[in-house]
């Protein structure tokens, strides 16, 4: 079988700075596997080099079997198969919600207006801000913009989905709704990997988890195993510190 | 510790701050008074409003000063921007492309055509015909005013684009890219776009900018229906010996530049308010 995501040795410096020590992983189609961590392990630079944000100092990264690494290969289009959401939304501020959906079908796509803006409606209706078509990203609460990101990455019909810190630019009351989101895609079977900082996620919803410190994985599992009953010194350190803050 | 004598007192018997600052005031109200007096004294009123003021020869200005002048003066600035914006967004661009000899290419030419009067390019295009035998430049002197206006504006309406283009946050070309957009579709579709609404103030300061420097078309040797306003107001104030022409010039700019000024920092004043 392919793998949906397979990266192969991976390194990443930035200047003097390695921050990807050599990562090998793979997501399997239909997974949802959750990469956790203290912040600066890396884990954002290795889910940015999937879709070759960041561009891998050495290693390879294979999306659906084709080798993105190689230089021949059409990033554009292999990017059009993998939806990404931001910690901090991205949206295109100066369009309305609908035409921010609408833009990459459009112009990417090459869809008519009509079929553009029908999946955009049924996108932004299904993560709930279909009330909200005409106004503004900057009208919106952070958890509509996130949940409109969601949408607009939907859109595509991409076949894995890439979440950056999706919830932790938001205020905590707010989280639920994306997470919501986010645990609907998961059971509709799509592909996803997610950076994240909520364990009660990570552990229900995730089908491994993957833990990462100082650029490489230390503990790669179950997300019952890896979050609840932790093999690695580290990773139980990690985690007590995020589930007891106050210890 | 020892009781402290009581230190309030030595300040009692100089003057309070207050005390201070009402004779400071008054010392500037009574200079500005023997000033304005001075002056008022001084100047002969009667010559000045002669030369500067006077009704008739400001008569004779209308109806050209708006038909003739004042349309040339907005043709020039309108058609200069035009030029200096299209071209100032290309330099831009360029100045921030990864290809490095676009780049030199780029800061060349802002440094030379920022760092040179823009009368000496002026001067510089009426010598064109003289160095490309049998080029003209089209829309004859139209042409030639809106192409020295626009060497010059784009060179500074160059660097207007530039900093809106690096204010868009880097996260709205990742956003863009991991849609499948392309480097340049992102550019048109997702940065341009809010780069220019970003530079919308500015922009409007460097039309005012352009309004007042259209006067160097007085340098071309324009004539008859070509002139725009200070030409006209130099023309007719030669014609009558008397600066009246040359004021009423200057008031029909102010009527122009003073509300588009106030327009730029009311635009400014908004920047941000829809994000």
């Amino acid at each position: 079988m392919t793998h949906a995501i397979e990266l192969r040795d991976l390194h990443k410096h930035f200047g003097k700075n390695e921050v990807l020590k050599g990562i090998d992983m793979t997501v399997d189609p239909g997974q949802v596997v959750c990469v956790i961590g203290p912040s600066g392990s890396g884990k954002s630079t290795l889910l940015r080099c999937v879709n070759l944000l960041e561009t891998p100092t050495r290693g390879k990264v294979f999306v659906e079997g084709v080798e993105v690494t190689d230089p021949d290969v059409d990033i554009d289009a292999v990017r059009r198969r993998i939806g990404m959401v931001f910690q901090q939304f991205n949206l295109f501020p100066h369009m309305t919600v609908l035409e921010n959906v609408m833009i990459a079908q459009r112009r990417v796509l090459k869809r008519s207006k009509k079929e553009a803006e029908a999946v955009a409606r049924e996108n932004l209706e299904k993560v709930g801000v279909g009330a909200k078509c005409d106004a503004l990203p900057g009208q919106l609460s952070g958890g509509q913009q996130q949940r409109v990101a969601i949408a607009r990455a939907l859109a595509m019909n991409p076949d894995l989905m890439l979440f950056d810190e999706p919830t932790s630019a938001l205020d905590p009351e707010l989280v639920g709704d994306v997470l919501t989101v986010m645990r609907k895609l998961a059971e509709e079977g799509m592909t996803m990997m997610v950076v994240t900082h909520e364990m009660g996620f990570a552990r229900q919803v995730a089908d491994r988890v993957v833990f990462m410190d100082g650029g490489v994985i230390v503990e790669d599992g179950p997300s019952s195993q890896v979050i609840g009953d932790p093999q690695h010194e580290r990773t139980r350190t990690f985690l007590h510190r995020v589930l007891h803050p106050e210890d | 510790m020892a009781e402290q004598p009581k230190t309030a007192e030595p300040a009692r018997a100089r003057l309070s701050p207050r005390k201070k600052q009402q004779i400071s005031r008054g010392i500037q109200y009574a200079i500005l008074a023997v000033l304005l007096v001075g002056v008022i004294l001084y100047a002969d009123w009667g010559s000045l409003a002669q030369n500067f003021a006077k009704g008739e020869v400001a008569r004779e200005a209308l109806p050209d000063l708006f038909t003739i002048a004042l349309r040339n003066t907005i043709i020039y600035a309108v058609g200069g921007f035009v030029f200096s914006f299209v071209l100032g967004l290309v330099l831009a661009l360029m100045r921030l492309s990864q290809v490095l000899p676009y780049r030199w290419i780029a800061i060349l030419y802002i440094e030379i055509f920022r760092g040179l009067p823009a009368l000496l390019i002026f001067l510089l295009i009426t010598f064109l015909p003289l160095a490309l035998p049998g080029f003209e430049v089209p829309f004859g002197t139209y042409g030639q005013g809106i192409l020295g206006l626009g060497l010059v504006g784009s060179a500074y309406q160059a660097e207007v684009f530039r900093a809106g283009l690096q204010a868009v946050p880097k996260g709205q070309i990742e956003a863009a890219r991991s849609l499948g957009m392309s480097a340049f579709r992102a550019q048109l579709t997702v940065v341009i776009p809010q780069a220019v609404r970003m530079v919308i103030p500015p922009t409007t300061n460097q039309f005012v900018a352009l309004l007042k420097d259209s006067s160097l078309v007085l340098f071309l040797g324009v004539s008859g229906e070509y002139v725009e306003l200070a030409k006209f107001g130099n023309d007719l104030a030669s014609q009558f010996a008397n600066a009246t022409p040359i004021m009423v010039a200057g008031v029909t700019y102010l009527i122009v530049t003073i509300p588009l000024g106030y327009l730029a920092s009311r635009l400014e004043g908004r920047k941000g308010g829809t994000r």
